[in-house]
C-alpha cells in the first residue's frame, strides 16, 4: 500500500491549492480527481470575480494554470474515484492522533492528513421526464451544451448567479431565453441581474416551479405550476437547463466527519472536520458562499493545517 | 490515433467498421469536451486494434449530429455492426471508459 503525508480527495480548485501548500512544505502529496481537472470551475465561462483578473478569465485556463503550479512544486496527481474511507485500527502509540486510510475503487493508499474537496454536483429537479431526457434537452451544464441550442428556445430553471449567468451565456445562442424561478426576484448579485433584466431575449416565469418534462426522444416542452395561482401552463421548448443548487459530493464519507442535514463537510476555522487530521475545503464545506476565490482560500488554509498536523504526528 | 470524423466519412469509419468504434461528439467550445480529450487519446492507443477510436466535431457536421439527436457534448456512443451499443453523456475518468469499453469487447 502506498503511504502518503497528505492525501487530497478532489481537483478544482480547492484541492489543488492544498496540494500547491502541501507540496510546497515538502509534504508526500497525492492528489486524487474522478472526473476531469477543475471541477465546477473548469466548466465556468469567464471569472470575473477572482481578483488579479480585471479582464476576467476562463476557468478551465485558470484551473490548468493551478494545476501546473501545484504540479511545478512536486504534487502528484491520479485518476480514481474513492469509494472509501476509513481510518485505521487505534494507534500504537496512546494519545497520538490516528492513521488515516482510504480505499480507492482499484487500489487503497494510506495517509497521515486527508484533504477533503470533493466539491458538489447540480441538484436535480426529480421532475417526471427529467432522467430520460438527459443528453436529449434536458442539460446541467450550459457552456458545454448552449451552442447546440442555437436558434431554438430553451428554458432555465432557477434564480441564483449561476442560473442566470447560465441563461445570459444561453442568450447569446438561443432564439428565447427563459427562466423559471419560484420566487418573485432573483437572487443573483446585482450587476448579473441587471444585464438579465435587460437583456431584450431573455423573458422571466416568477413564482413557478417545473412539474415535468415533455418529451419522448427529445425535449418538446415543460410543464410549469404557478405557486400563487396553483395553475399549469405548457412551455414550449428544445432545452431544459436545471441550475437550482447543488448536492455536496460526500456519500462515501457518511459517517465518517460530522456533515449538516444536506450532507455538506462542517469544519472549524481551521477547515478540520470532526475527525482530527481530516480537513475540508471548497464547494463541499457548510459555508455561505461558494466561489473560486473562496475555495482558493480555504485550499491554502487546510493545506497548511495538514501540514502542522503532519509536522506533529511526525515530530512526535 | 484517433479518427477525425464527419458526415462525409462516418457511414464507411463508423457503420461499416469491422472493429466496434467509440465515437466522441464534441466541440471546441466545451471545456469537459477538452478535458477528457487526452483520455481517448490513450484509449485509442492503448486498444489499437481492438477498438476504434472517432471524434466528430459537432459544429462542422450537422447532419451526423442531428440524426443521433446529440444534445450535450461531450456525448460517447460506442458502435458495432452499425449499431448503436452505448452511448453516455459527460466527461468521464479513463476506469469508466473501461468498463464500458469492456463490457461491449467481452461479447
Amino acid at each position: 500500500m502506498s503511504e502518503y503525508d497528505v492525501i487530497i480527495i478532489g481537483g478544482g480548485p480547492a484541492g489543488l491549492t492544498a496540494g500547491l501548500y502541501t507540496a510546497r512544505s515538502k509534504m508526500k502529496t497525492l492528489l486524487l480527481e474522478k472526473m476531469v481537472f477543475g471541477g465546477q470551475a473548469a466548466i465556468a465561462t469567464t471569472i470575473e470575480n477572482y481578483p488579479g483578473f480585471p479582464k476576467g478569465i476562463e476557468g478551465i485556463d485558470l484551473m490548468n494554470r493551478t494545476r501546473e503550479q501545484a504540479e511545478k512544486y512536486g504534487l502528484e496527481i491520479k485518476s480514481g474515484e474513492v469509494v472509501k474511507v476509513s481510518l485505521s485500527s487505534e494507534d500504537e502509540r496512546s494519545g497520538s492522533p490516528l492513521e488515516k486510510k482510504i480505499v480507492k475503487t482499484s487500489e487503497e493508499y494510506k495517509a497521515i492528513a486527508l484533504i477533503m474537496a470533493t466539491g458538489t454536483k447540480p441538484r436535480k429537479l426529480v421532475v417526471p421526464g427529467e432522467e430520460r431526457l438527459i443528453g436529449r434537452g434536458v442539460s446541467y451544464c450550459a457552456t458545454c451544451d448552449g451552442p447546440l441550442f442555437k436558434n431554438r428556445k430553451v428554458v432555465v430553471v432557477g434564480g441564483g448567479d449561476t442560473a442566470v449567468e447560465e441563461a445570459l451565456f444561453l442568450s447569446r445562442f438561443a432564439e428565447k431565453t427563459t427562466l423559471i424561478h419560484r420566487r418573485d426576484e432573483l437572487r443573483a448579485t446585482k450587476i448579473i441581474q441587471e444585464r438579465a433584466i435587460s437583456n431584450p431575449k431573455m423573458e422571466f416565469v416568477w413564482k413557478s416551479i417545473v412539474t415535468e418534462v415533455l418529451g419522448e426522444a427529445e425535449v418538446k416542452g415543460v410543464k410549469v405550476r404557478n405557486l400563487e395561482t396553483g395553475k399549469d401552463l405548457i412551455l414550449e421548448t428544445k432545452g431544459v437547463f436545471v441550475c437550482i443548487g447543488t448536492v455536496p459530493n460526500t456519500e462515501f464519507l457518511k459517517g465518517v466527519v460530522e456533515m449538516d442535514g444536506e450532507g455538506f463537510i462542517i469544519t472549524d476555522e481551521n477547515m478540520e472536520t470532526s475527525i482530527k487530521g481530516i480537513y475540508a475545503c471548497g464547494d463541499v464545506r457548510k459555508k455561505l458562499l461558494r466561489q473560486v476565490v473562496t475555495a482558493c482560500g480555504e485550499g491554502a488554509t487546510a493545506g497548511f493545517a495538514a501540514g502542522q498536523y503532519v509536522g506533529k504526528w511526525k515530530g512526535g | 490515433m484517433e479518427i477525425v470524423l464527419n458526415d462525409e466519412n462516418f457511414e464507411e469509419e463508423v457503420l461499416k467498421s469491422e472493429l466496434p468504434v467509440l465515437v466522441d461528439f464534441w466541440a471546441e467550445w466545451c471545456p469537459p469536451c477538452l478535458m477528457v480529450a487526452p483520455v481517448l487519446e490513450e484509449i485509442s492507443r492503448d486498444y489499437a486494434g481492438r477498438l476504434k477510436v472517432g471524434r466528430l466535431n459537432v459544429d462542422e457536421n450537422i447532419l451526423t449530429t442531428t440524426k443521433y439527436g446529440i444534445r450535450s457534448i461531450p456525448t460517447f456512443i460506442i458502435f458495432k455492426d452499425g449499431k448503436v451499443l452505448g452511448q453516455t453523456v459527460g466527461a468521464m475518468p479513463r476506469e469508466a471508459f473501461e468498463v464500458k469499453i469492456g463490457e461491449i469487447l467481452n461479447e
